[in-house]
Parts: C-alpha cells; sequence; structure tokens
C-alpha cells in the first residue's frame, strides 16, 4: 500500500506540469501583465521598468522556469486587487467552500442511496418511474436557477431562510440544497443501475430462496456490494462538484474559492486566478488518490498494483 | 451498427449497407413512436428549432430594445402588465418574450457547435490513437487523462478569463475541453474493429490507411458517435447557460438565457418573471434533449439500454 500511495503521488507530478504549461501559456502568451498593472497615465519607462523587475523581457522558457519556481514555493504574486499575496488569499476560502460541498454531498447521499434502493427493487412500477422522472428534471435543472427559484419561494415569500450569505445553520441550507438536489439527482440513477446488477446476481437468488426476509437481503447481501460503486460515483462527481460549487457560491454570495475565483476572472486579477487553479486542481488529484484508497479497502478483491 | 458490421465481416470490405440502414431508421422512428419520452424529447426539440429559426417572426420586440418607461413590466395576464410584453420585461424594459425567442438561436448554435467541435477533435485523435497505437496512443490517452483530472469548468474559466467571452469564444473552447469522452470512446471501438475480418481482408488487398479508416472504421462507430453527442448536447445546453450566467459567456448583441437569468437574480425580490422564464425555457429544452438523447441511445446502441434496466 505504501508503493501503491507514493506511486499515485508521483502521477501527480506529469498532471501539475501539464496545469501549469497550460496557466503560464494563457497568462503569460496572450495577456499583457504590464498593462493590467500599470495605470493608464504610466510613461513607456515605466513600463520598461515593470517589464525588467517581473522578468517579462527574458526568453519564454526562462520565465516558464521562474513561474513553476515561485509556484512550487507558494508564490503566485500579489492580486492586484486586493493587494495582497495570492496563495492566502485563496487559503483562506477554503473553509467556506469545504462547508459548502461537505454538506451537499452529505445531502446528496442521504436523498439518493433510499431513492436509488427504492427504484431498483421497485423496477418498472410506478415509484420506479416517480423517482426516474424526478432525477431527470433534477439533471435538466440548471442549479443557478434552482438557487434562484428557491430564494423566491422560501427568501422572498416565506421569509424563512436569509437571501444570501454565510452565517448559521439558516445560512447554509438553501444553498446546500441547490447544490446537493443536483448531485443527487446524477447518484439516484447510478445507485438504481448498480443495484438493478447487484439483484440479478446468483447469490442474492440464492439468498431470496433461502427464505430470507426481502428487507435483509436488500440490506446486508444488496446494499452492501452496492456501496463499491457508491464510492466511485462520489469521486465521479467530484468534478462536477466543483463546478457546482462555483455556481451556487456566485447565486449566494457565499464567501468561498469560487466566488473568489469567479470574481477574479471577471476582474482579470490573474495572480489569483493562478494560485486558485492550482490549489483546486491539487485537491481534485488527492481526491482521486483517497476514493481510490476507499474503493481499495471496500473491495480486498482489488490489488494494489 | 451491429448490422452493418455483420454484412461486412462475411463478405469483403462492404461499406455499411444503404438498405439496412433505411430499414432501420423506419424501425427507429416505429420506436421513437411508441416510446413515450421518446416522443415528446422529439416534439420538445422539434418546437425549440422552429422556434429558433423562426425568431424574427415569433418575436414582438427587437430583443435588445430598451425601454425605460417600460422596465420591469409584469407578464401580460397579472395585474399591471399589457398586452405589448407577453412575459413582461426586464429591468432594461427589454421584452421577455422576445429575449427567450432569440435566446433559443444561441443555446441551439452553441450545444450542438461545441458537441461538433469536441466531436470531431475526440473523433481523430481517438482514431490516431487507436489506429497508429504505441507512443502516439500513449501520448493522446495520457493528455486525455490529465485533462479529466481538471474540472472542465475551471479551464474553461481560465481559457475565457485570457481570451475574454463571446459565442465563436464560447464553441471553441467548450469544444476543445469536452472531447475526451469522445477519444475514449472511439478509440475503444476502432481497437475492436480493427481485429475484425473485413478491415483486416480491406488491408490486405491493399487499401491505404486513410480509405480503411473513412470507408471502413468511421461509419462502424457512428453510432457510439450519435449516443455520446445526444447527452453531451444536454449539458453543452446547460455549461453555456452556467459560463453565461457567471458574466463569461454570451455578450450583447446575442441574448442567452443564462445572461437572462443572471439579470433576472437581482430583481428577484421585486419582479420573479425576470429570472422565472428563461430558467424554464432552459430546464424545458434540456429536457427535451435528454429524453431524445435516451431514446436515440436505446435504438442504437441496446447493450446499454440492457445496463441501465
Amino acid at each position: 500500500m505504501g508503493k501503491y500511495l507514493v506511486k499515485s503521488l508521483l502521477q501527480m507530478i506529469p498532471v501539475l506540469l501539464l496545469i501549469s504549461l497550460i496557466v503560464f501559456i494563457l497568462v503569460r502568451v496572450t495577456g499583457d501583465p504590464v498593462a493590467l498593472m500599470l495605470p493608464e497615465s504610466a510613461t513607456e519607462a515605466d513600463r520598461a521598468t515593470l517589464t525588467r523587475e517581473l522578468g517579462l523581457d527574458l526568453p519564454l522558457y526562462q520565465q516558464y522556469g521562474i513561474f513553476l519556481t515561485n509556484a512550487i514555493q507558494g508564490d503566485f504574486g500579489t492580486s492586484f486587487r486586493y493587494g495582497e499575496s495570492a496563495l492566502p488569499l485563496v487559503l483562506e476560502r477554503l473553509p467556506a467552500s469545504f462547508e459548502l460541498a461537505f454538506a451537499a454531498m452529505a445531502l446528496a447521499v442521504v436523498i439518493a442511496i433510499p431513492l436509488g434502493i427504492w427504484s431498483a427493487v421497485k423496477r418498472n412500477t410506478f415509484i420506479d418511474v416517480f423517482i426516474s422522472g424526478i432525477s431527470v428534471l433534477g439533471k435538466a435543472m440548471p442549479n443557478f436557477w434552482m438557487g434562484i427559484m428557491l430564494i423566491l419561494l422560501f427568501s422572498v415569500m416565506l421569509g424563512w431562510f436569509p437571501v444570501s450569505g454565510r452565517g448559521g445553520l439558516t445560512h447554509l441550507i438553501l444553498p446546500a440544497i441547490t447544490l446537493g438536489v443536483s448531485l443527487a439527482a446524477q447518484m439516484t440513477r447510478l445507485i438504481r443501475s448498480n443495484m438493478l446488477e447487484i439483484l440479478n446476481q446468483d447469490y442474492i437468488r440464492t439468498a431470496r430462496s433461502k427464505g430470507i426476509f426481502e428487507m435483509f437481503v436488500i440490506g446486508k447481501h444488496a446494499f452492501r456490494n452496492g456501496l463499491i460503486p457508491v464510492v466511485t460515483i462520489m469521486s465521479l462527481q467530484f468534478t462536477s462538484l466543483i463546478g457546482g460549487t462555483l455556481i451556487t457560491e456566485t447565486v449566494f454570495a457565499w464567501p468561498g474559492l469560487g466566488q473568489l475565483l469567479v470574481s477574479a476572472v471577471n476582474t482579470h486579477d490573474m495572480a489569483i486566478v493562478q494560485a486558485a487553479v492550482f490549489v483546486i486542481a491539487i485537491f481534485v488529484i488527492l481526491m482521486n488518490i483517497l476514493t481510490d484508497l476507499v474503493y481499495r479497502l471496500l473491495d480486498p478483491r482489488i490489488k494494489y498494483s | 451498427m451491429a448490422t452493418s458490421t455483420e454484412s461486412g465481416a462475411g463478405t469483403l470490405p462492404v461499406p455499411p449497407n444503404k438498405r439496412t440502414e433505411a430499414r432501420g431508421l423506419k424501425k427507429g422512428l416505429r420506436q421513437l413512436l411508441r416510446s413515450k419520452t421518446g416522443t415528446l424529447g422529439a416534439v420538445i426539440v422539434l418546437i425549440v428549432c422552429l422556434i429558433a429559426i423562426f425568431a424574427p417572426l415569433l418575436a414582438t420586440h427587437d430583443p435588445n430594445a430598451v425601454a425605460p418607461i417600460d422596465r420591469l413590466k409584469p407578464p401580460a395576464w397579472l395585474e399591471g402588465g399589457s398586452g405589448d410584453y407577453l412575459l413582461g420585461t426586464d429591468n432594461l424594459g427589454r421584452d421577455i418574450w422576445s429575449r427567450i425567442v432569440y435566446g433559443s438561436q444561441v443555446s441551439l448554435i452553441v450545444g450542438i457547435g461545441a458537441v461538433l467541435v469536441s466531436g470531431a477533435i475526440g473523433a481523430v485523435l481517438g482514431v490516431t490513437a487507436a489506429y497508429y497505437g504505441r507512443w502516439v496512443d500513449a501520448v493522446i490517452m495520457r493528455l486525455a487523462d490529465s485533462l479529466l483530472a481538471i474540472p472542465t469548468i475551471l479551464l474553461m474559466l481560465v481559457v475565457l478569463a485570457v481570451v475574454g467571452p463571446g459565442m465563436w469564444t464560447l464553441i471553441f473552447v467548450i469544444g476543445a475541453t469536452n472531447w475526451v469522452s469522445y477519444a475514449r470512446v472511439v478509440r475503444g471501438e476502432v481497437l475492436s474493429l480493427k481485429e475484425r475480418d473485413f478491415v483486416k481482408s480491406a488491408r490486405m488487398i491493399g487499401a491505404r490507411s486513410g480509405r480503411i479508416i473513412f470507408r471502413h472504421i468511421l461509419p462502424n462507430v457512428m453510432s457510439s458517435f450519435i449516443v455520446l453527442s445526444g447527452m453531451n448536447v444536454a449539458t453543452t445546453i446547460i455549461m453555456e447557460a452556467s459560463l453565461s450566467f457567471l458574466g463569461l459567456g454570451i455578450t450583447t448583441p446575442d441574448v442567452s438565457w443564462g445572461g437572462m437569468l443572471s439579470d433576472g437574480r437581482q430583481y428577484v425580490a421585486t419582479s420573479w418573471w425576470v429570472a422565472t422564464f428563461p430558467g424554464m425555457a432552459i430546464t424545458i429544452t434540456v429536457l427535451g434533449v435528454i429524453f431524445l438523447g435516451d431514446w436515440l441511445r436505446d435504438v442504437l446502441d441496446p447493450r446499454m439500454k440492457l445496463k441501465n434496466g
């Protein structure tokens, strides 16, 4: 297992290099950082000084080397909007994003597991069709629209929850539902098809023919094996979770990483964009490794190779 | 797909038979009418396409005409509404119905355009990887793996931050970041087709690589390709709306449903209609595409249907 862990951590390196290259090319080659950082009244001499200070007069490969060395040390430059180093600004937004993502994921699991199982057990009945219909609707509805409709209904009309911002539990409920429901929609369908596959297997038929209670067959025999795909599903959804967080945070003015990134993109605050992209990419890769480990713990048949 | 490969396997290289294709189409149409959701999906998609095509006839106003006196007018059937503005007006007094009508054009153009771009990139890379193998395969598939490790929306944000918004940029950016699923599916199909007798015999009689790929391999990959595209159009329409909502997608004079939602968000407390109708338009359109896509999958790829119960 130690060997496996080292190997997967080493595999992060080429992916991160690729990301760094993409970010570097996009930012350095197509944009003009000097023009962005200086006021419009700047003279030609000011421009030349800043170009030299930023190392922009060096050949591209040297610039990339410097960019990479700085990035490894956590230095992505200074945000011109906040006048502070970019990385700490990004990191201080993480707890808010984690809070939202965790709440949404938990909600999605609580909704999707029972609905997915129920739908599979009652296959092709009214219940199945109904649940499938709801999950298709959840997939088709853009989550920013659902967020706005939830605000309209529960904040504006009923006045139960605050419209936006982060605070106690009341602030968390609407954003978590917005993000959680769209995750649950995909998850329900996947759990249903996994359960269907398991319910068709010989050992389930054997358990049933032994006269074991149906509840027990489903709960103990089928569901335990059904858990393995759930972990995979959660890891697959991780990227949609990040995308969804970006949008949900914008709808609810939730002070997380997503909102910071979107506003940085809109204002061309490239230092923040770079730092945020790196933090998210590292996080995604680490999560993938983690789910792989959980997967292996749940199913001992998988070898660390 | 199964029928065309079988017809090619027995004899010498035979491209997909036109007759079996026509029969398949007829059978498919009958199947479409039998599937309730499939029919519903087809009807919705057809209506949206017609609205997009006849937008100039259906719109009652110029979608970008600003009328400050008429700002935030409620829909016609509510108190204070006027028959002039069927679904009301937004914060600048623009007619919501006309904007939704024109927005359908953007949704469809971006949805289909981006899928064509990503399909083309994915098909070329997938065929190249599978057909030439070795290091070519390794390089392409590692690139695909790396792209999968980055959430697509993140990649798009970075690109759009630098390049700036716009419809054609959006089509290209969504297309260029979404090709991985195509490349994987096409590569897998080609790998298995490559070993089939009809491809081997084509090679034996001296057909060139280009001919084998275009005449014998690509037609057989088509059905997986179409199935994948159906699903991708739905996600692309949502993606466009999301990016436009974030202010990074479509810009004036083009109208996007996502952009309309972003305008309406600020007025949700007083004028619910500004954000409600464009969201309904997105949901209904995407629902139609999903239903039609599911039906396509059931018809073209029966294996998937079995798997999904």
